[in-house]
């Protein structure tokens, strides 16, 4: 850092000695160097922070101010990750864990968002379908969703169906409720100007009420991923053939703490990246938004 | 009297029940009759029931007592003889300008090719056909006033409602949009009717301006406004006969006015 600030002022005194014209330019450009700079420094303290918590949790590991047994330490966990990747886990490669639990995510996803989003629609443009589900879906949803996962796993088995189903009740809820909101909530002024202009009923839902009610749809997606994730890997968890939640299983079984820990960091990573990617469909489907709205976030 | 007038209320009443369950009565047994190709501004204190008669002739809701009648023929739904301008943008915000103004034919099953002609050709008359790619958030309030014109006149509405559509915006604006909107209206040949609060606006428009009575909404009073058209919202308001058109009118108008008050007055103490 301070080599960075030295090489910056250097630079400023350079300019300002090339005359009055270039003022205005090296303000501007000034400017741009205090914002780059602020990046890099929020940056640097953010990799300072990370590395501080890894190196404290490597010292007190080592010194044994904590039980490496119970809590394993960064190095540990790094050797497991590195093991697995370069040898395979004991159920089969690395890739292959990730790619069943992405898949039971993905399809649990997928049904859960596109029952959700219809019912939601449905049933906030139809009153009397509201009306009589709104009830049941309320005791549904005071249910603790998790521990349906054993049903599941009577229901069905250990293979890839059981963990799809605990997926899709956890996120159909958070996205049916957000989009029966996003129906309910659309702009009446829209609706009758739409009637207005001469729509009927099924062109009002399909090109006033689903685009109008897209936006609080898309915020359930962001969470009801994290959601799909969970229940596919609880699922797992409790009993399966392969995936990621399998490998937490069967490290804990083995008292490998650092494998515990491998499998929450492949996953956070897994998480992450998929996060990323919805954001990057969001900006493009948002682009009738104003920016800030979208920033805002 | 041979010609069917465009517009007949008779004795209409709408009664709505509040939130608390009560029933408020939003318009009283009111009698209007438009011409075809007339243009009637509609006066009234604040929050007396103006719109309400604005979305009973359109169709968005029913009288609860009376007939309303749009060509002769009692108004059941929305008629597609209508139009309809809103105080607050009513553009879709996801679909760009061009869009938006097709968006009437289009969901009245005219071909796209089609309705983006007639889209085209109405930008261009509001003088936007620059900005036709952009969405409405990138827009002036003004444009965006625009833009919902352009939309409702794509249509050819035989019958335009106006709900305070300029209310929004600016002075000057205001003005400039007044002057379009007679532009605009002078070529169509449909019937007004512009609901507002502002009596200059009223007059400098309209061949006739009704005065509603304070809530429940009645006709009080109607006007006659015999300025010569063509007419620029400018030049029309320095005539004398502008100004004693306004003193006469505001004699009615303010009396009202002051009921509204001092019963809001009474609520608030």
């Amino acid at each position: 850092m301070p080599l960075e600030t030295t090489s910056a002022s250097a630079a400023a005194g350079k300019s300002s000695a090339e005359g009055k014209s270039a003022a205005v330019t090296t303000r501007t450009e000034a400017r741009e160097r205090a914002a780059r700079n602020r990046k890099l420094r929020v940056y640097a303290a953010r990799v300072a922070v990370l590395l501080a918590f890894l190196g404290l949790w490597e010292l007190c590991a080592r010194t044994e101010v904590i039980d490496p047994f119970n809590f394993s330490q960064p190095s540990r966990i790094w050797e497991q990750i590195r093991q697995w990747v370069t040898h395979g886990t004991a159920q089969g490669s690395l890739g292959e864990q990730i790619g069943y639990t992405l898949y039971e995510a993905l399809t649990g996803w997928v049904i859960g968002v596109v029952g959700g989003v219809l019912l939601g629609i449905a049933l906030g443009r139809i009153r009397f379908l509201a009306d009589v589900f709104g009830p049941y879906i309320k005791v549904l949803n005071a249910i603790p969703r998790i521990v349906l996962a054993p049903i599941f796993l009577i229901w069905f088995g250990l293979g890839p169906a059981s963990k799809v189903a605990s997926a899709v009740v956890l996120v159909f809820f958070p996205v049916f409720f957000n989009a029966f909101q996003g129906a309910r909530e659309v702009d009446r002024n829209l609706v009758a100007n739409a009637r207005i202009l001469g729509a009927d009923n099924r062109k009002v839902t399909l090109q006033v009420v689903i685009p109008a009610a897209t936006t609080w749809i898309f915020t359930s997606l962001h969470v009801s991923f994290g959601f799909a994730l969970i229940g596919a890997i609880v699922g797992e968890y409790i009993g399966a053939t392969k995936g990621l939640g399998l490998l937490v299983a069967a490290a804990q079984g083995t008292f490998n703490a650092a494998g515990v820990y491998a499998a929450m960091t492949i996953l956070a990573v897994v998480a992450l990246l998929t996060e990323g990617l919805l954001t990057f469909a969001e900006k493009k489907l948002f682009r009738w938004k104003p920016a800030d709205a979208g920033d805002g976030r | 009297m041979t010609e069917t007038p465009a517009i007949e209320l008779t004795g209409a009443t709408k009664r709505f029940r509040t939130p608390s369950g009560a029933l408020h009565t939003a318009v009283r047994d009111l009698d209007l009759t438009v011409a075809q190709g007339e243009f009637v501004a509609v006066v009234g204190p604040t929050g007396c029931g103006k719109s309400t008669t604005l979305t009973l002739v359109s169709g968005l809701e029913e009288p609860t007592e009376g007939e309303v009648r749009v060509y002769g023929e009692p108004v059941r739904g929305i008629d597609p003889k209508v139009g309809f301008v809103f105080q607050q943008d009513a553009v879709f915000p996801w679909r760009t300008v061009l869009s938006n103004v097709m968006a009437g034919p289009r969901f009245r099953g005219v071909p796209a090719a089609e309705a983006r002609e007639r889209a085209r050709d109405w930008l261009g008359r509001v003088g936007l056909a620059a900005f036709e790619d952009r969405y409405p958030h990138q827009l002036s309030g003004g444009m965006r006033k625009r833009v919902a014109l352009a939309q409702t006149f794509v249509n050819d509405p035989a019958i335009l409602l106006m709900d305070e559509p300029f209310s929004a915006l600016d002075v000057q604006t205001r003005a400039l949009m007044s002057d379009q909107l007679l532009e605009l209206w002078a070529g169509t040949g449909s019937s007004v009717v512009f609901v507002t609060h502002d009596l200059d606006e009223a007059i400098a428009l309209a061949d006739r301006v009704v005065v509603m009575t304070a809530g429940p909404a009645t006709v009080k009073e109607v006007f006659t406004v015999d300025l010569p058209r063509p007419r620029t919202v400018e030049a029309v308001r320095l005539e004398p006969r502008f100004v004693e058109l306004y003193r006469e009118i505001w004699a009615s108008l303010g009396e009202e006015v002051r009921i509204t008050r001092e019963r809001g007055a009474g609520r608030a103490a």
